[in-house]
């Protein structure tokens, strides 16, 4: 009898794990299971293009012609409701369930919401492409728009609105937007692009409600100050995906937990993309990424695992990338308090410029705004130093 | 044809774009010279901003991978080719020659 593998998700990470599986000749069948109504497509776009209505669906879709001889199973529209790790088999919101011999755990993340914000109209998060129409119908007749969280989501959709002609004001609670991943000092060189643009950043300020009935008129801060809103877009950060393991056996803490090569603790069972909390070396601890790159990279690993094959555990240099304001924000490795951010290249007043991040005089990572020729160097350089683990 | 440069102005391991009606990367590789459409086929990237290695560039952005001698993806994500153009060197300057492709099909 020919072997089943399912892989539970239908985003990049689920999509590059089944094309990883026949890339590394398994030949049994394999069940791709994913809730949206939608075949793959790319989500970066959705805050970018897509949303401003220069690219197609078309033009997003992740699906390549060659995907046809990969030969998947499509169980599209489903969701996955449980996993028995005795049986290995997963059971579907329909009814029916998929026995397996081996299950890829690709279920994503999805966005925070606003407490309160449940069932008022004009309030929308940004994650899924149902997500993104229903934010461009409503962006089209909108005149005022407030984004709630000046993360890379929230810094985009602002761009974004901002170049359909709409006034923007984003609402941060930190001091400082992006201090988090880039450092103070660079996550204030960033947040200068809504500045710059005519979009008003309000920080060091959080939100105390949404002003309305039926739908959102404007947003009441916790220093008192509101903020009329025809529109509201949530950008506050994003949840794994792994309730429906709960009864599973599978050890969950931020995400699935997994080795560094991908391994849960069931056998057969592995974990790849944003629901996937691995084991990190360097850090000493689970680390649950949420970039696209490492949704692409990461299935190769771990679908090795799954099928037996050893070798060293991957030591990725994180990278992720941002489009915002015409503007090219780049960023590759493991920023942590204290290390010192040194510009190369470039000046940060101009908005193109080269950071490199150093700890103990030695670069960690780097960050470029507007210069990928020279930040692609760097990143290669930064994956070549990083020590492989024997 | 278009100018592109003097050979002297374009080294090994280098490569520099060109405005035509769709903007074309010319890359040297080891004294080799090749022309590619420059816009990434995935998303809105400079070819020429990439990295070169060996008869291949990646892209800056997501890393996707085209050969400079067909265009065809030698990596994902990018899903459709990018056409090649052919190059001239004449008297010590390149030149390109856009909508005819590297092995001379126009």
């Amino acid at each position: 009898m020919s072997s089943t593998i399912a892989v539970v998700g239908a985003s990049l990470a689920g999509l590059s794990a089944a094309r990883a599986l026949r890339d590394q000749s398994y030949d049994g069948r394999i069940v791709v299971i994913g809730d949206e109504v939608h075949a793959p497509y790319d989500r970066p776009p959705l805050s970018k293009d897509f949303l401003a209505g220069t690219a197609s669906l078309e033009d997003i879709a992740l699906g390549a012609p060659d995907d046809e001889d990969l030969g998947l199973e499509w169980r599209l529209q489903t969701t996955a409701v449980g996993l028995d790790h005795l049986s290995r088999s997963v059971q579907l919101d329909d009814g029916s369930e998929v026995r397996a011999d081996g299950v890829v755990l690709a279920t994503g993340a999805r966005a925070r919401r606003l407490p309160g914000s449940e069932g008022l109209g004009g309030v929308h998060v940004l994650r899924s492409l149902d997500d993104a129409i229903a934010l461009r119908e409503d962006l089209a007749a909108a005149g005022r728009l407030v984004v709630v969280g000046a993360g890379f989501i929230g810094a985009e959709v602002a761009a974004t609105a901002r170049k359909l002609g709409l006034e923007v004001t984003v609402v941060e609670t930190q001091p400082i937007p992006l201090a988090g991943p880039l450092g103070a000092d660079m996550g204030a060189v960033c947040a200068g692009l809504h500045g710059d643009h005519g979009t008003r950043l309000l920080t060091g300020t959080g939100v105390a409600r949404l002003v309305g009935t039926g739908r959102v008129e404007a947003v009441e801060l916790t220093d008192g100050t509101r903020l009329p809103a025809d529109v509201v877009v949530v950008g506050i950060g994003a949840t794994p995906n792994i309730e429906w393991l709960a009864h599973s056996g599978v050890a969950l803490g931020n995400g699935v937990l997994t080795d560094a090569r991908g391994a849960t603790n069931i056998p057969g069972v592995v974990a790849v993309g944003d629901c996937a909390a691995a084991w990190s070396a360097a850090a000493e601890r689970h680390v649950r990424i949420e970039h696209w790159t490492n949704a692409l990279e990461q299935p190769a690993t771990a679908v090795a695992t799954l099928l037996g094959a050893g070798g060293p555990a991957p030591t990725p240099v994180p990278y992720f990338w941002s489009d915002q304001y015409g503007a090219r924000i780049q960023f590759a490795g493991s920023r942590r308090e204290g290390d010192v951010a040194r510009v190369v290249e470039g000046s940060c007043a101009d908005r193109s410029f080269l950071v490199v991040y150093e700890r103990d005089e030695r670069p960690v990572a780097v960050l470029g705004m507007n210069q990928p020729r020279l930040f692609t160097r760097w990143r290669r350089q930064l994956r070549a130093a990083v020590p492989t683990a024997s | 044809m278009i100018p592109v440069c003097p050979t002297t102005a374009l080294p090994p391991g280098e490569a520099t774009r060109v405005e035509a009606d769709e903007p074309i990367a010319v890359f040297n590789v080891d004294g080799e010279f090749y022309a590619i459409d420059d816009t990434c086929t995935h998303q809105d990237a400079s070819l020429a901003d990439g990295w070169l290695d060996g008869c291949a560039v990646e892209c800056p952005l997501h890393a996707s991978c085209f050969d400079l001698r067909t265009g065809k993806v030698s990596g994902p994500p990018a899903k459709t080719p990018v056409r090649t153009h052919r190059v001239v060197v004449q008297d010590g300057m390149v030149y390109v020659q856009p909508g005819t492709t590297a092995d001379g099909v126009a």
